[in-house]
């Protein structure tokens, strides 16, 4: 669905997107985390033509960027940096320009293409107020129906829960959840780890510029080979495990062993009672912090 | 596109205050001529608005004397200021983009829509102050024969179609006119981020050009500048119309519109859009 080659993109003498190759396949749910300020929002911008890149080639749907864009557009539905509309006018007024500005789409069928949009997002029976009385929550969610106006087939969606209460959050992601399973191929810009840990399968780690890491969720959350065990009796427990202790934090220890189970019999025989035993993960977040610095939203001393 | 376009205008009240108040100023005037009953020497005051007083049927070519040097221009460089720069400060310019709707596309609709917003006001000021113009001054059969000047009418009367064949002329001319205008300010709207700014932007270069009018030494470029030949749609109420102001007020705003609305279409073709 998206592929970038040695994408670059350099505005004066700061380079935004260095040399990204990325990968998204069809039906991916694909998470693209990054610090602030990592060149997400320029790259996604980049995909949809919005902003030209400096070098290198981009792909979507199968058809080179910026020069046939105007193809595939249509079948993309798109949330850049926040939702946008005219203020002073309602939801569903903007929803209707917004459908009738894009090309195709018969004037018969607008305002059930614009319901089922809004229906989607949980705004079926907004009334008429104005969108500058709506909250974040509902402009956010106004943003998303209309990146979903025209059924598209491919999602790009930057930051798409911003301003979304816990109820909101969880809505928006199971909505997303039952789109994919439809066919529709999510591409999530964020910088938050737990939307995209719960939501995504596959991930792309930007950092200044640069994609450090892409990879499935399910490989980056591998078990380590160690066991965590949490017992009461830690000294009984490390006696009986000597050669295989890798490490002790109070009533937590750090075991090399490849089966909890067989771990489990073992202490239990040994009389060493345990409240918690389970195989290690890396999180996500540790994943992520290893190969990103810290964001350009951050001035420290010295430049790195 | 176009008709998106115009609806989005149509659904703007600013528009609408805009237009009303091109329309008061002439009836505002109207009253106090009404009211005091002395016109103002000839070559004083506006265009035609010493002929006004006997012939209310004149009024609208005063009023589109009295709107034009000004509030025309005005509201003129705020719809074109906020043609594009608008949408980039409303965040909506990315979400058209993608939706998507070609920049030219998008950029001939705003045109479009500028130049019908710019009928619609000449139109309205014309029926306004007719309306006005007849009711207050009525409608005088006797003949249209103006006092010497450039703002008068020469030679014999004029009929009543013919009068608003005059004025059709004069209608599209001004149209024209601010078109050319509307190109410099669309041309701004689209290097700038900020409405406000391209506005101002189109202002000070309509304040320019009329301080350089004014400026005998400045005579070498008088003839490109884009006020010059404003006011020679008053040459349609001549008898004969004096075509070679109008001729050469036309070659010169098509060359500001070729020009402006091709510069505008370069930048924003070519434009990252990073709002």
């Amino acid at each position: 669905m998206i592929v970038t080659r040695a994408l670059t993109k350099r505005f004066g003498r700061t380079l935004a997107v260095d040399s990204v190759d990325l990968k998204v396949a069809e039906g991916d749910r694909y998470g693209f985390l990054g610090p602030n300020g990592s060149g997400k929002t320029t790259l996604v911008r980049m995909l949809l033509g919005l902003v030209y890149a400096t070098s290198g080639e981009i792909e979507l749907l199968g058809r080179p960027v910026p020069k046939r864009v105007a193809e595939v557009l249509p079948e993309v539905g798109a949330l850049v940096e926040g939702p946008a509309a005219y203020a002073h006018l309602s939801g569903r007024r903007n929803m209707m320009l917004l459908d009738a500005a894009g090309k195709g789409g018969s004037m018969r069928t607008r305002k059930r293409r614009v319901d089922e949009a809004l229906e989607q997002v949980g705004l079926a029976s907004i009334d008429n107020r104005p969108v500058k009385a709506y909250s974040l929550g509902m402009r956010q969610r106004l943003g998303i129906a209309s990146a979903l106006l025209r059924k598209p087939r491919l999602l790009i969606l930057d930051e798409p829960t911003n301003g979304l209460d816990p109820r909101g959050i969880k809505e928006i992601r199971e909505l997303l959840s039952t789109l994919n399973e439809g066919g529709t191929t999510v591409f999530l810009s964020s910088h938050l780890l737990a939307e995209v840990e719960q939501l995504c399968t596959r991930i792309g780690v930007v950092d200044r510029g640069r994609l450090v890491l892409e990879d499935h969720v399910s490989g980056m959350r591998a078990p380590t080979g160690r066991i965590l065990v949490d017992t009461p009796d830690p000294a009984a427990a490390a006696a009986l495990l000597d050669g295989q202790l890798e490490g002790r934090d109070g009533e937590r220890l750090f075991v090399r062993h490849a089966d909890p189970a067989g771990l489990n019999a073992l202490l239990v025989q040994g009389g060493v009672r345990v409240t918690a035993i389970n195989p290690e993960r890396r999180s996500l977040e540790q994943v992520v912090l290893d190969v990103t610095g810290s964001g350009s939203d951050r001035f420290d001393g010295r430049a790195s | 596109m176009i008709a998106v376009e115009l609806r989005k205008l149509a659904l703007r009240p600013r528009i609408w205050v805009s237009l009303f108040l091109l329309c008061l100023l002439p009836a505002i005037v109207g009253v106090f001529l009404a009211t005091a009953d002395f016109a103002p020497p000839p070559g004083q005051g506006g265009a035609f608005l010493s002929a006004v007083l006997s012939n209310g049927s004149l009024y609208p070519a005063a009023a589109l004397a009295l709107v034009l040097p000004i509030f025309l221009p005005l509201s003129v460089a705020v719809t074109a200021g906020d043609s594009i720069a608008g949408e980039a400060s409303s965040g909506m310019l990315r979400y058209l983009l993608v939706r998507p709707v070609g920049r030219t596309r998008l950029l001939v609709a705003k045109f479009v829509a500028l130049a019908v917003y710019i009928l619609v006001a000449v139109l309205l000021v014309v029926f306004t102050s007719l309306a006005l113009g007849l009711w207050l001054f009525g409608g005088g059969a006797e003949a249209v024969g103006g006092p010497s000047g450039v703002t008068s009418l020469s030679g014999p009367a004029l009929s009543t179609t013919g009068l608003g064949l005059r004025l059709l002329g004069a209608i599209s001319y001004i149209m024209i006119s601010m078109l050319g205008f509307g190109a410099i300010g669309v041309f701004l709207s689209t290097v700038s981020d900020s409405a406000l700014g391209a506005a101002l932007g189109a202002l000070a270069v309509l304040i320019t050009s009329s301080v350089l009018e004014t400026l005998d030494a400045a005579a070498v470029v008088k003839p490109y500048l884009p006020t010059h030949y404003w006011l020679s749609w008053i040459d349609f109420f001549r008898d004969p119309v004096f075509w070679r102001n109008i001729d050469s007020g036309l070659l010169l705003q098509a060359g500001y519109i070729v020009v402006f609305f091709g510069a505008a279409w370069a930048n924003f073709a070519t434009k990252d859009v990073t709002s």
